[in-house]
């Protein structure tokens, strides 16, 4: 768990004043990074912030931060079932890394995915959708919370640190077909101890391969904290071999700093890098679990004042003059809008009709009929070609 | 390509579905019946998570070199099945692991193998994958592969198994058969609190390394009185709940809630007495019991909720015909879950509900 608060500081802007009075730009610092094995790091001061990044970087983060609060509003009406895991509070790590990847980098995580589907192109309406379980749902019904994809985003995976190797085997055909693509692949910090991590780090290592390890540290893994699952919870050294980077995950101008040094990085034949954001979670493991019976209310009241993203980034947006009260208050109503209205769609929407229960097994299914069915059925998927 | 649909079959159930605003049913396919203790003595009402700490409480208390260990097992687990016990016995006895199956069965294996009773929890059945290897290739050829120099028996493995309702694809998946596979491994799954902790106490007991799969959907909807002492009850043997003369009914764990029902549903609408088998140790399985049943009835339908093909009903069935060929009045049927990843949102359709049962009971009977 983490011990220390985390001082975010920031020196005095550097104003580019535009006609209305607003500006266009701001330069902060941010905490400094923690390097392993690596000579220089990314920088830590001066790092500049347009006005337009900034208010897509709170727009976005405001966004994840509503859908997830649909999520557990819907799932607390018995609307969405089975098994939901939330991200708020870890929004800085989603959208800063989004902002530093390239049009075509790759992106793999575990099952804390909505945040991500959203960046990676899917809407509220597509999410939601998919957690009621609806056709509309970006995996048609068909995969639920833990199982959203999207172009460059391969999931969406249950099975806690399986999606590591994969993620290695991305990147593998990014060194293959000789891009400079780099495969951001995301795990926690319960899953920092898992055998198949290392196995990813070795063989990435071993072949150099474009994998920026990214552990999302949020202190716990399910109900048991960070130091009592790991011998060392220095995540971003555990790689060992491969270079580290700890940065302050509810930052997203720091998240995108590391990221950005880790697409250069990878892109430039470097091979793997770890990093290890440090961030937290507000709602328990999932919303079967209430997330108070192993850490206190204070904790978590103590992180929302003091270190939560999207405040930290509207008090850099105003004292900064990047934006006004009013531009973020009218960002605020529109993110609310758009996920009230994307809530009422997926509770409405048709679900996918049964031929989806037994197609998209094989490349063929529709051709081949599923044993075990009755034998007087079988079908054809209407989105199968 | 036509589909062609069977629409007696399944227009019931998408009669069900036509509601608007349609959440996932949430009425389950059973209804619990609580049964009387099957040993005498004192006894508490119970729930199967209960009766789970119950049995884990006696074995704590009895057996110096037990061990309770898993993910989040210290504050409780996730289903409730360890509350209290840390804090009794204390954190040298019963402790989280980090999040390593494969880990976690290995080293369960070896302080086993040294000669302790190692109780491993696994959090969902999903998930026992990672640790496949170990059980496979060192837990249950441990003994065979020293001329029992060494053995794994202290090893009991508890996993968290079946349909829940809701669970999809990582959280409802019933692997019994890929253990079925392993000769030198037990694999056991109650129907209820009292048989769970019977059974359990009797794996833990064993000197062959268990699995023991606890139905998570009735760790809270099955409750009744549980013998609050210790006491086991045989593995490797089927038990015959309700006995009957036209078809034999086998299944395991919460399949056998269901097949209550089809019973009685047989009895009222096709005239069929059937007879109810709870297999309970999936294998090594009682043969001679089914072989019994089936020679007297001449009809079996075998269920369960993991997919069809390479289910454990096809090994029942396969052996039942060899030993009662002649006395078979209708082909052995297998009403299981279809060939398809456990779905999300079509879990009703999924699983081998009542109403799918006794289609294949009304064909058995009509043949």
């Amino acid at each position: 768990m983490l011990s220390s608060r985390i001082a975010r500081c920031f020196t005095s802007v550097h104003l580019r004043p535009s006609c209305r009075g607003i500006v266009t730009s701001a330069t902060f610092d941010v905490t400094p990074f923690k390097l392993h094995k690596l000579d220089k790091g990314p920088p830590d001061t001066g790092i500049e912030l347009t006005r337009d990044d900034a208010l897509d970087f709170y727009r976005n983060m405001q966004r994840i931060r509503r859908l997830e609060g649909a999520s557990s509003t819907l799932y607390k009406s018995k609307i969405i079932r089975g098994f939901c895991h939330l991200y708020s509070g870890q929004e800085a790590c989603c959208v800063g890394i989004r902002a530093a990847m390239k049009e075509d980098d790759g992106i793999i995580t575990a099952y804390r995915a909505h945040g991500w589907a959203l960046m990676m192109g899917e809407t509220p309406e597509s999410v939601l959708s998919e957690l009621t379980g609806k056709y509309s749902g970006c995996s048609q019904g068909k995969g639920g919370s833990m199982h959203m994809y999207a172009q460059n985003f391969y999931g969406g995976n249950g099975i806690v640190g399986a999606q590591t190797p994969l993620g290695a085997g991305v990147a593998f055909s990014y060194k293959y077909r000789q891009t400079d693509n780099v495969c951001f692949t995301l795990y926690g910090d319960g899953a920092a101890n898992q055998g198949q991590l290392f196995e990813a780090f070795n063989m990435s290592s071993l072949w150099g391969l474009p994998v920026v390890f990214v552990c999302e540290n949020n202190g716990y893994g399910m109900g048991t904290s960070a130091d009592r699952a790991a011998a060392n919870t220095n995540y971003y050294m555990r790689g060992d071999y491969i270079p580290g980077i700890w940065v302050d995950g509810m930052d997203v101008l720091a998240m995108r700093e590391a990221a950005r040094f880790a697409t250069e990085w990878g892109g430039s034949g470097k091979g793997p890098l770890v990093i290890e954001a440090a961030t937290y979670r507000y709602h328990g493991h999932s919303m079967s679990d209430p997330g108070s019976s192993y850490r206190s209310r204070e904790e978590i009241q103590e992180v929302r004042e003091t270190r939560d993203p999207i405040t930290g980034l509207r008090k850099r947006l105003l004292e900064s003059e990047l934006a006004t009260e009013a531009e973020i208050k009218a960002i605020d109503k529109e993110a609310r809008r758009e996920v009230d209205a994307a809530m009422e769609l997926a509770k409405t929407a048709p679900e996918p009709p049964l031929t989806e229960a037994y197609t998209q097994i094989f490349w063929n299914t529709p051709e081949f009929r599923v044993r075990g069915c009755d034998p007087f059925t079988f079908g054809v998927s209407p989105t199968c070609n | 390509m036509t589909t062609t649909i069977h629409f007696r079959f399944l227009l019931r159930r998408l009669s069900l579905r036509c509601k608007k605003h349609v959440a996932p049913s949430r009425n389950s396919h059973f209804t619990y019946v609580p049964e009387s203790p099957p040993v005498p003595g004192e006894t508490q009402r119970m729930n199967l998570f209960q009766s789970v700490t119950s049995a884990l409480t006696n074995t704590l208390e009895a057996d110096p070199t037990a061990m309770v260990f898993g993910e989040d097992v210290a504050f409780g687990g996730v289903f409730r099945c360890t509350v209290g016990l840390a804090a009794r016995f204390g954190k040298e006895r019963v402790f989280n692991t980090p999040l390593c199956e494969q880990g976690i069965i290995g080293f369960g294996i070896g302080a086993a193998v040294a000669g302790a009773t190692a109780i491993a929890e696994i959090q969902f059945a999903d998930y026992l994958y990672p640790g496949f290897d170990q059980i496979v290739n060192e837990a249950s050829k441990y003994r065979y592969r020293s001329g029992s120099d060494f053995s794994s028996g202290g090893l009991t493995v508890r996993a968290a198994w079946g349909a829940v309702g809701h669970g999809a694809l990582y959280h409802s998946q019933s692997p019994e058969s890929f253990f079925a596979h392993v000769p030198g491994i037990t694999t056991v799954i109650p129907r209820g609190p009292s048989q769970a902790k019977g059974l359990l106490l009797a794996c833990i007991q064993s000197d062959d390394p268990c699995i023991f799969f606890e139905p998570k959907v009735l760790y809270r909807a099955a409750v009744e009185d549980v013998p609050i002492d210790s006491y086991t009850l045989p593995l490797g043997k089927a038990e015959v709940l309700i006995e009957g003369s036209d078809v034999t009914l086998v299944g395991w764990g919460t399949q056998i809630q269901v097949l209550r029902e089809v019973c009685k549903l047989a009895e009222e609408r096709l005239g069929a007495n059937c007879e109810l088998i709870d297999l309970r140790t999936v294998c090594p399985w009682d043969m001679n019991t089914i072989v019994e049943s089936v020679t007297k009835t001449g009809r079996l339908l075998i269920t369960h909720e993991a997919p069809l093909t390479g289910g454990f009903a096809a090994e029942i069935a396969s052996t039942v015909q060899e030993h009662c060929f002649l006395n078979l009045e209708a082909p052995v049927a297998r009403v299981c879950g279809w060939d398809t990843p456990f779905p999300h949102i079509h879990e009703p359709f999924y699983v081998p509900d009542k109403w799918r049962c006794l289609e294949a009971v009304r064909k058995l009977v009509n043949y």
